[in-house]
Order: C-alpha cells, then structure tokens, then sequence
C-alpha cells in the first residue's frame, strides 16, 4: 500500500522533479507530530515528577484557576476541532465555499480560546502571582513549581494555538486559490491534524492543571 | 587502477555543472548539491574544534598553570564539545553522505520533501552562526551537558549556545524525518525492504531515533532557558525543582543521540568492507535486525550517564543490565563484518584501511563501555579521564574515522577526482599512531584516579598527560594531511571513473560525478547491492 508511486511529471523549467505525493505528505505529517508529542510529553513527565513531590502544594494551587474559564476553553477547542474536521469533509465534496466558511469559524474559535486564556493569565498578573513576583516568592516552592509549570505548559499550548491559526490562514488563501482542492487535499488535511494535536494536548492540561485541586 | 572505462561524457550535464552560480547552490533543493553544502559548511567548524583541543591539551603538557587560565580552559573545553557534538559527529554521516547517497542507492531522484531538506541546511548554518557568535561574545563554561544548576546561573552567556543546540536540533529532526518518509515511499519499485543497501537501513533505525529523541533535548533546554531568564522553577534544586530530572531528560536524547552518531557510521562500514573484500555481505539480515535492536535498546540506556548521581538501585541495575544487553547487537555486527572478509579476495585501499582501523578502535571503545556499565567499577571510573578516552574511542575512533572512510570511499563520486592514494596511507597511518598516542595514556590516568574536564593535575600524571599532547600534534597534523589531500586532488585528481572500487550498491551505476536527478534513464536493478560478478584488477 505505500509503496504505490506516485505520478512524477517533469519539471523541465526548474530542472528538477516535482511531484505530489499525498501518502508522503500524511508520512511526513504524523512523524511530524511525533515529535510534538514528545516535545510536550517531557514537560507532562516533569508534572507527573512534581505532582508526586509536591502533591499537597499542586492541590492547593490548582484550587486558584479558574475552572468555569478552563471548561470554557475546552468547549471551545474540542467544537474547533469539530469545525476543522468539517472543513475537510465539505472540501472533499467540493463545496468550497462552505469550507472557507467552517475555516473561518476554526479561527474565531481559536482567538476566542486566546481571549480567554490571556483573561485568566492577565488575572493571575493582577493579584501579583508570576514568576518570582513578590508574592510568588513567598508562597511554598511547590506551588512555585506549579506555576512555573502552568505558565511554561499552557503558554507553549498558546503558542501552538497561534501557530496553528496561522496555519489555518494560509489553507484559507490556499483553498481561496484553488490550489488545495477536492482532488488535492493534502494541505488541509495536515492542517487538520495539527489542529487536532492542538486539540488533544489541551484536553491533558485541562484535567491536570484545573481538575487535581 | 580500474578495468573500467572512465566516465564518458554522458547526455545528462552532472549536478555540480547542472546549473551555475553561487545562487543557485544557496536555493537548490538538489540532495546531492545539500549534501556538499553540509560537508563544506561542516569541515571548517570541525577543524576550528579540533583545534581548540590541541590548545587545551598543550595546557595539560605540565602540570601547573602553562597559557591557559582554569577559565579560558573551561570555556575552549566547553566549545570543543559543543561544536564536535552538535555540528559535526551528530549531523556528519546522515547529513553528508546520507542526504548525497540514499536516494540514489535506492533508486530515487531525490528524498520526499527536498524543500524541507534545503530548509535543514540553513537550520544547521542558523545554529552554526549562533554558535559563532557565542564564541565572540564569550563562550559558554558549562561544558556540552548544561547542568543546571550551574546553566542556570553561571555568568558567561549560555542562551546562544543552547539556542545553537535547538535549532541543531531541528535540523537533525528535519532530516531524519525526510530519510523515513523517502525510504517508505521513494524505493525503486523493485527493490524490496530486504534488498535495500544496508547503509539505507542504518539511516532508516538513525531517522527513527532523531525524530523520537530529538525534542526531548530541546524543549528542556527551552526549560533551561525559562528558569534563567524569568525565573521559572523548573530544576533548580534552591526553588524546589529536581536537578537530577534535568540529568534524565538531558540523556533521555543525548544517549540515543550517540546511537544517532554510530548507527550510520556502522551502516558505511558494511559498505565498504563488503566493497574491499569482494564477497558478498555476511548475516545481512542479522545487521538489518542488529540496527533496529541498537535503534530500541539504546533508547533505554540512558541512566548509566547518572550512576552517581543519585537514582533507586532497582533502575541502576536495570540500566547496567541494558547497557550490557545493547553491546550485543553491536557485537553481531562486528563478527558479521570479520565473516565477511573471511575468504574474501581483500583489498586495502584507503577506505577500506579506514574501515579496519574503526573495527579495531571501535572494539576497544565498546569493550570499556562494558566497564564502565557495571555498577561498582563504575563508582570508581566516573568522571575521569577513563571515560574521556572510552567516548573519544567510540566517537572519534568510531564515527569519525568513518567520516574518513566515507570521505575516501565516496569522494571519487562526489567530485569525479581521485586523490593521491600514498599521502591517503600516510594520513592514515600518522592518524593511527596519533589516536592511540592521545586516547590509550588517558585510560591509564583515568584508572588511577585522573578527574576529567579540570585544567590542572598531580605531578604523578605528567607521563600520561605528556605522551597524550604529543599525541594531539600528530592527530592534528594527519587531519591536515588527509583533507589537504583531498582538496587538493580537486585541482589537481585524475578524473575518477565510474566505479573506482567495483562497489555494486545502484551510486556506483551511475555516471561520476551524477547527473541532476541521478540516473541517465531508469537505475540498473538487475543484480543485488552485494552482487560482485566481475573481478576489479587493481595493484
């Protein structure tokens, strides 16, 4: 099954081949995210250290978030993901313009995940709790740890947010183009399972950081 | 040499005439043309390394402070190990000669995603340049492991040289990720798994190990990272972090990364050997399996790096006992190479003598490993100079002499010139005597108590330390010696024919130097990558 090959016209204005090859593409894709879930893996395995040293002091902090924000925040990703799997389903039945529409709706959900989340980081900074703030420094160090592990997680899961909706713009002007198409998926298709991973790494910090208190 | 025609002008321009123009280097997605571009932009960093050791290793000729303040010794200490590490031994082989020589052995026009291959190789000058400058504004004194705490609040800057090491990072990730997926879907349709040359199969385990292993290393130097600049308590130990958790996430990669190392430099030897010796592989199957066992089991040695540094004796023994358990494979290997010449009609020309002298360095630096394994000998073994020459065995001896090797093997295909086969034996040879001179004597000091990184030493130490600088001027001096001969043979070489060694793997069926997408037509699959019907007459 993979080793069909794949058409390879010349291309003889570059001298080169180029071909398209969507099963290398999907190959390429989840090694890919092998090694994002690795990347967040080692920072889950330093919370798991610490949540058995410092298992009294993780309850105590994690009893500060803000749950109902963090409920919220977890509705909104899983109804993106929902949103981006449909983009994908319309794009193959060639309803291109519903596509962009579920496109448009992922990006929105996802600044509305960001809003959120910089609500809860900026209260955190208003009552004076940020690393090696004056306050910070005089609580337990296991809830120092907490929080740095909380800021480090969830600002990284940001950033993969904002990457992915970048992501997402760009499949919007591919697909707008006409370059990514029923026939020619592949880029929303990746784009999809990035999102997704987005998705389900978010679903672990959720219980671990806002549920354990 | 050869009873081969030389190469005859072929329909197809060869890619290094293909187009011209520095641009056209600089954006090409050619892997061959990315492969020279690693090798040109890799070589001056491992010199400039090398001889940061030679400076360091003149400070040890006495005992007593000579040149070097404790220092300027730390830090020429700390860039040797980073830049060998992360820009030359790490990247070497896969990113050479595996970007130049994997497609083509197995049949390609080029790996899956060449725009991802090109965006590697600025990763790799990106963090290279970083490096640089790190060197100008003041080296980092940590040494190549970053422990925390000491990363986190020594006061020379560590922020370029870890950023150097991620960005490294994902270059290596980029690579490896591309072999996979190009050996999965860019094989000639021919060609099954198990007929695949076994240099491809080594750097298909290499790819598996960089893409699993490599964020691990790099998001705990980001934590690193966070802890030193806002204060974010992570690992140090005063702010309730767990500097041993750092030790375990560092060697969680940076053990597998020595199979990243290796892995690809064994896969070359089974090249050769089997080149030189004209017989066909022995076990291929059982040096396929044998990467794959490396590839796995590596994967969970890490903890013998931390013995001493404080772990539940249950996890120490159970990282003695896979240490022990991963020389297995490694061994395989080693009797599958002997077996191979056993019989053979065996010919040492350059890289083959190269080839051989990695049997016998890498065996002697596998074979300490083994010491250094077990628990008690351990305890007395860790950091000293034992251990210095049991990795310079394994990764110098190791990968870096078939850094060498591939360079003679496969150069006369990079670059269509055959260089001067006398002065090749003579490097070898200064090279040789040079290794054992610089690496043996620091076994002995390291065993009676010699503590390794520190600028200065107990006069009964003189003897080891004299013999091993002296030794460094010849390493030195064999290494000038072997790529000036090389270079030099770029002006001055004989063209080189198609296939100066009567390889049978699909590069050596193929026109010298290689047209653009690699074949004149489609590759010759007609008999199998060990299948040497004719004999070479050579002298």
């Amino acid at each position: 099954m993979i080793n069909d090959t794949a058409a390879k016209p010349h291309d003889a204005h570059r001298g080169h081949t180029v071909h398209y090859d969507p099963v290398a593409g999907k190959i390429g894709m989840w090694l890919f995210l092998f090694t994002e879930v690795l990347l967040f893996g080692t920072l889950f395995i330093a919370f798991a250290v610490y949540l058995q040293k410092y298992h009294f002091e993780f309850r105590e902090a994690s009893g500060h978030l803000d749950k109902v924000m963090g409920a919220a925040n977890t509705v909104i990703l899983l109804t993106s993901s929902l949103t981006m799997a449909l983009s994908i389903a319309v794009l193959e039945r060639a309803k291109k313009r519903l596509s962009l529409l579920l496109l448009t709706i992922t990006i929105l959900f996802a600044l509305a995940f960001l809003g959120i989340k910089s609500v809860e980081w900026g209260a955190k900074f208003a009552h004076d709790l940020y690393p090696k703030s004056a306050t910070m420094l005089q609580k337990p160090v296991g809830e120092q740890v907490f929080y740095g592990l909380y800021f480090t997680m969830t600002g990284l899961h940001a950033l993969h947010v904002i990457i992915g909706a970048g992501i997402i713009m760009i499949a919007m002007v591919l697909v707008k183009k006409e370059r990514t198409h029923a026939e020619r998926i592949n880029f929303l298709q990746n784009t999809g399972l990035y999102w997704h991973l987005v998705d389900l790494v978010w679903i672990l910090l959720f219980p671990l950081f806002y549920l354990i208190g | 040499m050869s009873s081969q025609p030389a190469a005859s002008p072929m329909s197809l321009p060869n890619y290094l005439e293909a187009r011209p123009g520095i641009l056209s280097w600089l954006t090409t997605t050619d892997h061959k043309r990315i492969g020279v571009l690693y090798l040109a932009s890799m070589m001056p960093f491992f010199l400039v390394a090398a001889s940061f050791a030679v400076m360091f290793r003149l400070e040890l000729f006495s005992p007593g402070q000579q040149f070097l303040t404790n220092d300027q010794y730390n830090r020429l200490l700390t860039v040797h190990g980073v830049v060998m590490i992360f820009l030359f031994i790490i990247p070497g082989i896969p990113a050479v000669f595996g970007n130049f020589f994997l497609p083509i052995m197995i049949g390609a026009e080029d790996v899956s995603f060449p725009r991802i291959n090109l965006m590697s190789w600025y990763c790799y000058v990106s963090g290279a340049v970083l490096a640089l400058i790190s060197v100008a504004v003041g080296p980092p004194d940590t040494g190549w492991t970053f422990y925390v705490p000491y990363s986190v609040k020594t006061h020379p800057n560590v922020l370029l040289p870890m950023a150097a090491a991620f960005i490294l990072g994902w270059s290596s990730i980029l690579t490896g990720l591309n072999f996979v997926a190009t050996v999965h879907r860019l094989r000639a349709k021919a060609m099954g798994w198990f007929e695949m040359p076994l240099f491809v199969w080594s750097l298909y385990a290499t790819g598996w190990v960089q893409i699993v292993a490599t964020p691990v290393v790099g998001i705990t130097l980001v934590m690193v990272l966070l802890e030193r600049f806002l204060g974010i308590p992570i690992f140090d130990p005063a702010r309730g972090g767990d500097p041993v958790l750092y030790q375990h996430m560092f060697w969680i990669y940076s053990h597998p990364a020595v199979y990243i190392m290796v892995l690809p430099a064994m896969g070359v030897v089974s090249e050769i050997i089997p080149t030189f010796s004209r017989k066909k592989i022995f076990g291929y199957r059982y040096i396929v399996f044998s990467s794959i066992a490396i590839a796995a089991i590596g994967s969970l040695v890490w903890g013998h790096h931390m013995f001493t540094s404080g772990m539940a004796d249950v996890a120490r023994i159970v990282f003695s006992f896979l240490t022990f358990f991963v020389a297995v494979p490694s061994a395989v290997k080693v009797f599958n190479w002997l077996a191979t010449m056993y019989k053979g009609s065996v010919w040492l020309a350059p890289p083959m003598v190269w080839a051989l002298m990695f049997i016998l360095l890498f065996s002697i630096g596998g074979l300490t490993g083994l010491i250094n394994a077990s628990l008690s000998l351990d305890v007395h073994l860790h950091d000293t100079a034992w251990v210095v020459s049991h990795f310079h065995f394994t990764m110098f001896g190791g990968t870096g002499v078939i850094f060498f090797a591939a360079l003679h093997y496969w150069w006369p295909k990079v670059f269509g010139k055959m260089y001067n086969n006398t002065i090749a034996y003579l490097a070898a040879g200064i090279f040789f005597f040079g290794f054992l001179a610089t690496y043996l004597p620091l076994f002995f000091a390291g065993a009676r108590g010699m503590p390794r990184r520190y600028a200065d030493y107990l006069p009964e130490y003189e003897i080891y330390h004299k013999i091993s600088t002296i030794g460094s001027w010849f390493l030195f001096a064999s290494l000038l010696l072997l790529l000036g001969n090389l270079v030099y043979s770029l002006f001055k070489g004989k063209r080189a024919p198609i296939s100066p060694w009567g390889g049978a793997t699909l590069e050596w069926r193929t026109a010298t130097p290689p047209p653009t997408l690699n074949f004149d037509g489609e590759p010759d699959l007609s008999r199998g990558a060990y299948e040497y019907p004719e004999q070479v007459d050579h002298d």
